[in-house]
């Protein structure tokens, strides 16, 4: 017919974002549509670039904490400790052990409310409207209690060079337990409206698939990783804080499409509630913070690395002192950057839909990708 | 109106007072159902929905419409005028014509023609007509988007519609509704015909364009779809005419499948709302529950699943009639 009328086939270009509202902020992909077809995806980035490297450059030690709530608004905390073990490691403080377990009831609270909006966020892609408030109802608990001790419900800035700052108490602990208790008999809704949802299943299953080598050629790390069947969690590998005295698994899939990353997400969930659980139980005695943190942090020359596992995967920290008070540089690696560089080879050959989805499913944060 | 239509007696002026009670009712239901769709999605959500304007927010929708009336009526540079202004018209139209044949209650039906199931079904489908017109016109790839995905769901859906639909037609042997209601004196369909009314619940879902089948506006892919470069009075035809597609189908529903008018105690045309809205009630759970289906996997389940068992049922249907 086409050639009959004496016309040509033409892909066009579509153009997703930056204001949309499946891209999650201002994320901008350029399309080359074959119908509803994808040819060739192409990200454009930096709409919400705020210069957060630069802006270490100029402001001491303790002034750039503050940014980095900012890098990774979802995941505040790891962000957080990331940058303080790494000043840590620069002035040889040791935190003290009710300091790290402090740091990780709190780190674990916050990687379940960034995987509880993610999951809300992620159903709203996919055209189910409900669950990102059953989420919301349960997230809302959590911010409640990190309200109490961090004072933010957000763009938490808590941890402090040598420990932390507030001590936490008999009620926040018995809150903890609440909610690990709340959240556990919540699993059976979120199990019955969702996972085993055939409409779900038949959008999640064999959608979006990540091979191992891709996950290794693109460096890809977190969930979407242990999706595909690679048990790499630097809270495991590379053990850091408190994380080696507690027993948990690392979730991992098996095919590695969107399916598994839900999954996996889900059951990651559940292991932070174990820590947390642990971790109250033994929580110990004694200081929060290290004694003979200087009061002017001034480190001496050299070069450290610090990363951490967040809700995203592997954040990690370069930091270059020359021996002043403020740093020298400041690198941030951030999982979202290098996790969406694998998406336009995943966004080749599907649907608008599908693209929606596999957005969706390798969860991005725009400003960590933009810093 | 029952009473005056009566006194009036002529068809004519029938006519009148039921164009006249048609158009009060079409306004006052979409008022009253995008209150209930924001009640029942916010209970089913856990949080109480609007509160605000008058008790329990009763009034948002009213308030709402009011907003609507006052926005500038945006016409982008780049559309083709004329069937952009005209495709709002064109889709509110056909639903309000629906109207003519609904049977309210035995004597509550503005004209009792004999092709009425026909009429209601030829009128749905143009429907389909406005929505590529909204779609083309806007000079937008979001929008020809969703009037592309109108168009094939339409059509694809518009098949096992119909096959279901003569299953029924067959067993009574007219196509007029008051005809269908009548011979559902004794049992109800939904009782010797119970794939038929799933099959045309999810047939009635797509044809409404609502959720999981919305593909055609899918918030998350296509923006807003066909409807997404319209604004103020214009979008809320759209928006009106979407709800009072979902009352048209329940009412269809009702007329086929759930004994019409008939009930005990009550008068017909009680009897008639509480099962329309029950369906209503129904089409809005399908949406708050479900995620949306993609597009090629709706396509493939209307032509691989829907249509084959429509036919099944036809013909189980007609061998049933003929053994009797």
């Amino acid at each position: 017919m086409i050639e009959l009328l004496g016309l040509e086939e033409k892909t066009y270009t579509l153009n997703l974002g930056p204001q949309h509202p499946s891209t999650h902020g201002v994320l901008r992909v350029l399309l080359e549509m074959d119908g509803e077809f994808i040819t060739q995806a192409e990200p454009v980035i930096g709409y919400g670039h705020r210069g957060h490297e630069h802006m270490a450059e100029n402001r001491n030690y303790a002034q750039f904490l503050p940014n980095l709530g900012r890098v990774d608004y979802l995941h505040a905390l790891a962000y957080n400790q990331c940058y303080c073990m790494a000043v840590e490691k620069l002035l040889g403080l040791t935190v003290p052990e009710r300091g790290e377990y402090i740091r990780v009831i709190t780190n674990e609270l916050n990687r379940i409310s960034s995987h509880l909006l993610w999951f809300g966020a992620y159903l709203l892609d996919l055209g189910a409207f409900t669950p990102i408030m059953y989420c919301f109802d349960d997230r809302e608990h959590i911010l409640d209690l990190l309200d109490r001790i961090t004072g933010s419900r957000l763009t938490y800035c808590f941890y402090r060079f040598g420990g932390v700052p507030m001590d936490i108490d008999d009620d926040f602990v018995a809150g903890c337990r609440a909610f690990a208790k709340r959240l556990r008999s919540r699993w059976s809704d979120y199990d019955n409206l969702v996972t085993k949802n055939v409409i779900f299943i038949n959008r999640a299953r064999d959608v979006g698939l990540i091979t191992r080598d891709q996950c290794v050629k693109y460096g890809i790390t977190g969930p979407t990783l242990r999706g595909s069947g690679i048990s790499y969690d630097l809270r495991k590998s590379e053990p850091y804080s408190a994380y080696p005295e507690f027993n948990f698994e690392i979730p991992i899939g098996t095919r590695g499409d969107i399916f598994d990353r839900y999954l996996v997400r889900l059951a990651e969930m559940e292991q932070s509630l174990r820590i947390i659980e642990q971790a109250c139980d033994k929580l110990p005695n004694g200081p929060i913070m290290a004694e003979k943190v200087p009061k002017r942090i001034k480190p001496a020359v050299g070069e450290v690395y610090q990363g951490v596992e967040t809700a995203r995967g592997e954040f990690g920290m370069y930091v270059v002192s020359q021996g002043d008070v403020k740093p020298y540089r400041i690198k941030l690696r951030t999982p979202s950057f290098a996790n969406l560089s694998l998406f336009p080879e995943l966004a080749v050959d599907t649907l608008v839909a599908d693209l929606v989805a596999i957005l969706g499913s390798i969860d991005v944060v725009i400003p960590e990708i933009d810093r | 109106m029952e009473q005056v239509a009566q006194l009036m007696g002529s068809a004519g002026a029938r006519m009148i007072v039921g164009l006249i009670g048609v158009i009060t009712l079409v306004s006052v239901n979409a008022l009253f159902l995008i209150l209930v769709e924001r009640k029942v999605s916010g209970h089913m959500q856990r949080r109480p929905g609007p509160m605000e304007v008058g008790p329990h927010g009763v009034l948002q929708s009213l308030a709402d419409a009011l907003k609507l009336m006052g926005k500038e009526l945006i016409t982008p540079e780049e559309v083709d005028k004329p069937i952009y202004w005209l495709a709002p018209i064109v889709v509110f139209l056909p639903v309000l014509l629906s109207f003519l044949v609904i049977p309210f209650s035995q004597t509550m039906i503005i004209r009792d023609m004999n092709v009425g199931i026909v009429l209601i079904l030829a009128f749905s489908t143009l429907a389909v007509l406005a929505i590529l017109m909204a779609g083309w016109s806007s000079n937008n790839k979001y929008s020809v988007f969703g009037a592309i995905r109108s168009v094939a769901q339409n059509v694809a859906y518009e098949i096992p519609l119909l096959i279901t639909i003569m299953s029924i037609i067959i067993m009574v042997g007219s196509f007029k509704l008051s005809d269908i209601v009548a011979a559902q004196s004794r049992y109800w369909f939904i009782l010797v015909q119970p794939l038929a009314f799933i099959l045309f619940i999810i047939c009635a879902t797509a044809e409404t364009n609502r959720a999981p089948f919305d593909l055609p506006e899918a918030e998350s892919e296509l923006v807003a779809g066909f409807h997404t470069e319209y604004s103020g009075m214009r979008f809320a035809l759209f928006f009106l005419a979407e709800y009072t597609n979902m009352f048209i189908v329940s009412a269809v529903a009702t007329v086929l499948f759930l004994g019409g008018w008939q009930g005990p105690f009550l008068p017909g045309v009680v009897w008639f709302l509480i099962k329309v809205y029950a369906i209503i009630f129904l089409l809005m759970w399908f949406r708050w529950t479900f995620p949306r289906v993609r597009f090629d996997q709706l396509v493939t389940f209307a032509w691989k699943i829907l249509i084959p068992l429509a036919f099944v049922n036809l013909l189980i249907t007609a061998f049933v009639l003929k053994l009797r």
